[in-house]
């Protein structure tokens, strides 16, 4: 018993469902005593964030913070020992290389609850009529999956952010290490009450959780806006400590210029997560305390307007999408110049193609709306916005191109990864101005070419780098390398899979076929392209499933990889050993002192170790 | 390792937290941006029915605790302990009477319900982000008070000072953009 309760998780899930139940019971005291009776809906959103609270108080999210707030003397977090082996991994651990993996599980495991859920309301679509599910079911079935599947990124994205960037710029660690872990420990009560939402009778809106539908509809609603809310919180807290990292703690020699291009692609992320992601909260918690207290935000009736919402929201889960694209964008053109041998073409305007995505990302919200009834002048506004968006975006496209040129091509499990990657967005991307330009958009508008468009983006901008770069750096984590045959499978089944659900949603969107639909005409003669969108919809999942198998035999039984596998000029392969040690660089000093991807540049370095004499005495 | 840190280990450490600071000021702000966006698009150019005096009293009220806030902190940059623990207790004061001049006073005697259209919701959220920031705010400052009165703050190391002061003149300058947005403009 003992021994369960020292496990930060599982002692934090317990705190976290008695703090529901005393939250829930709390309120409805208070309404007893007010006179009120028992009310389902807000007692779920107070012993929900009560819940939350708890489960960090039980975690120890808060010790820390506590004693300095009782002017107690708190050691800084290098100095703090934490317990050796795998338990570390479940509790509150300070180290940004624990944070990241903690980061990259929960992104796994949320992947593999969000591309379930798809596999089931895929099953329900196979055919014509209704089979498995009923509509409330299907539909938050498909709600669910795209926000856990937001989750997933995000949390992937802070994976990535949180175990190479610091390494990368040779930081002991991140910038504020308790708030990190905060970041992270906050995200996984949020995930719980995410999935809840299932449990309290779910939600009709999708993913988008428009007004009216999700002022009135069934009240998983509520549970699902605090799961997001707080999700809010880690995305923002996490960015705000990335961005403090990569411009203060970098180390001797490494101008803004020569650092790491995935270091640029993590910034422009951040800086977008850091503020828009208020906006997202603010419209959720909006529909929340109007369902709660009725007030009058989006209910005509009531001197609202549900336009307004659809402002707000899009305002951040525009952006979102550069959220999620733009570090995997970062990967591909890290990871291209080492498997090309020759260096980065553009580098200048490739870091700087992060930022511009960045900021127009911030125009171009009201092409969602076209269809909505905003204001008729803002319509073509918000097309020619969307459309620059291709201007920086086809500057990485060149580079990958001219970098590609003439190289000495090396084809590693990761390089299949990069290479899908680039061609999946490239489908992503041309795919994107017939939705941004308003008189094609009129047409294509909640339909399934939406969804084909939008599935190529996260695939070519997000799944496909995030797993070249699990490949990548699984050496650097465990000191072993995967195994290249599992990987070959899970690349070469994945993409072609990929590319048939992919083209056959465009092919039926165009044709008609809605969004979050759960039956269609079989007239329509939809269903032998459905059947075959849900097969290799099973396929990608039985290629993913492949890859975790390998991802869990090759920490045991891996080739024994420890020194620089990829022959990378980058310092956490040229300068640390494999896995990276638990204080980074301590005892190895090194310094910046060429261009980080001058490969194939006879004798040209980009990082040196400092010569230890001068720092014995 | 040690964990008395050098003055330059200090100095660092004091950039990356200030930098932090501003970071969280930014992004709170587009929240706050956010709820003004939502008042103008739902009332436009129509006031709120609100009492213009004590609109102004609790404006007042919250300026003038910015000043000690700012004094208290010039005090225990010179050192002065017991100027630095007086001006901090005035500005509690006056932020607890800002608080209760919006939640227990104007929220009790509006003309209209928090359920009451457009303009109940645009003024219970404002006001209500705004006062529950204001509120943590308090929190920091007593924190910040109790840890001064153990003498933990010096003329040379007071960040903890310096950052809630900070955070209070970030909440009187959202104050200072929303009072005209709800008191000031627009016709009724
Ligand atoms: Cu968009």
């Amino acid at each position: 018993m003992r021994k369960i309760w020292s496990i930060g998780l599982i002692r934090a899930l317990i705190f976290q469902i008695l703090g529901s139940a005393i939250g829930a019971g709390l309120l409805g005291l208070i309404r007893l005593a007010m006179g009120l009776s028992w009310k389902t809906e807000p007692a779920l959103v107070v012993g929900g964030f009560i819940g939350a609270i708890f489960f960090m108080i039980g975690i120890g999210g808060f010790s820390g913070w506590w004693k300095m707030a009782m002017g107690e003397d708190v050691p800084e977090a290098h100095d703090v020992t934490e317990p050796e082996g795998i338990r570390r991994y479940f509790g509150f651990s300070l180290d940004h290389k624990v944070i990241g993996i903690q980061y990259g599980i929960l992104s796994m495991v949320l992947l593999s609850v969000g591309g379930s859920l798809a596999l089931i309301f895929r099953t329900e679509l196979a055919s014509s009529g209704l089979q498995i599910l009923d509509f409330v079911q299907f539909n938050t079935l498909v709600g669910l999956h795209g926000m856990v599947l937001i989750a997933s990124i995000l949390m992937g994205v802070a994976a990535m952010g949180n175990y190479v960037v610091p390494l990368m710029i040779g930081a002991e660690d991140m910038a504020f290490p308790r708030l990190n872990a905060f970041s992270f420990w906050i995200a996984v009560p949020a995930t719980v009450l995410l999935l809840s939402a299932m449990l309290f009778g779910g939600f009709e809106t999708g993913w988008t959780a428009y007004p009216p539908l999700s002022v009135r509809g069934p009240m998983g609603i509520q549970l699902f806006f605090a799961g997001v809310y707080i999700v809010g919180w880690s995305s923002i807290l996490g960015a705000l400590n990335l961005i403090v990292t990569t411009l203060k703690m970098r180390v001797k020699g490494m101008k803004l210029f020569v650092m790491p291009i995935f270091a640029w692609a993590v910034l422009a992320t951040s800086i977008i997560s850091l503020t828009a992601t208020q906006l997202i909260g603010l419209s959720f918690q909006l529909v929340m305390f109007e369902r709660l207290l009725g007030m009058g935000f989006f209910t005509p009736s009531n001197g609202g307007n549900p336009i307004l919402f659809q402002h707000l929201f899009w305002f951040y889960s525009h952006p979102a999408v550069y959220i999620f694209v733009l570090p995997g964008l970062g990967i591909i053109s890290e990871l291209l110049p080492v498997f090309v041998r020759k260096p980065l073409f553009g580098y200048k305007w490739v870091a700087m193609s992060s930022m511009g995505i960045a900021l127009t990302g911030y125009l171009v919200w009201g092409h969602h709306m076209f269809t909505s009834g905003i204001e008729e002048y803002l319509r073509v506004p918000f097309m020619y916005s969307t459309l620059l968006v291709a201007v920086p975006t086809g500057v990485k496209f060149f580079s990958w191109v001219a970098t590609l040129w003439q190289g000495k091509l090396r084809f590693p499990v990761p390089m299949l990864f990069i290479l899908g990657a680039i061609i999946v967005f490239l489908i992503g991307g041309l795919t994107g101005p017939p939705s941004g330009t308003v008189s094609t958009d009129l047409h294509l508008h909640d339909t399934y070419y939406i969804v084909g468009h939008f599935h190529a983006t996260m695939f070519g901008g997000f799944i496909f780098p995030i797993f070249a770069a699990i490949y990548y750096w699984y050496p650097k984590i465990t000191g072993r390398k995967m195994n290249d045959t599992l990987g070959k499978i899970h690349f070469y089944l994945m993409t072609p899979a990929f590319l048939v659900t992919s083209f056959g949603q465009m092919q039926i969107g165009m044709l008609g076929m809605r969004r979050r639909i759960a039956d269609y005409d079989p007239t329509l003669g939809f269903d032998t392209s459905h059947l075959i969108i849900t097969i290799a919809g099973y396929l990608i999942g039985v290629s993913v499933l492949i890859f975790f198998i390998n991802l869990i035999i090759s920490a045991k039984r891996g080739e024994v990889a420890t020194g620089n596998v990829w022959q990378s000029r980058s310092p956490e392969w040229s300068i640390l050993p494999s896995p990276s040690p638990v204080h980074n660089y301590k005892g190895m000093p090194f310094e910046v002192v060429g261009e980080p991807y001058d490969y194939g540049l006879e004798g040209s370095n980009y990082v040196l170790p400092v010569n230890q004499t001068g720092q014995a005495d | 390792m040690s964990s008395i840190t050098s003055s330059a280990q200090y100095q660092k450490k004091l950039a990356i937290n200030r930098l932090g600071l501003w970071l969280f000021f930014a992004s709170d702000a587009f929240m706050f941006g956010g709820l003004l966006v939502a008042r103008f698009y739902l009332l436009g150019n129509r006031r709120l029915e609100l009492e213009q005096t004590l609109g102004l009293i609790v404006t007042v009220v919250l300026l003038v605790s910015s000043f000690f806030m700012n004094r208290a902190e010039v005090m225990i940059s010179k050192g002065n302990q017991k100027g630095f623990q007086r001006s901090i207790i005035v500005t509690i004061v006056l932020g607890i009477l800002f608080l209760a001049g919006v939640v227990g006073v104007e929220w009790q005697t509006a003309h209209f319900q928090v359920n009451e259209g457009a303009q109940g919701a645009v003024f219970y959220m404002m006001t209500g982000m705004h006062a529950f920031h204001v509120l943590t705010g308090i929190i920091f400052l007593l924190i910040v008070y109790r840890n001064g009165l153990k003498g933990k703050y010096t003329a040379e190391k007071h960040y903890a000072v310096e950052a809630s002061a900070n955070y209070w003149h970030f909440i009187d300058l959202v104050w200072i953009i929303y009072y005209p947005a709800l008191y000031l403009m627009g016709l009724i």
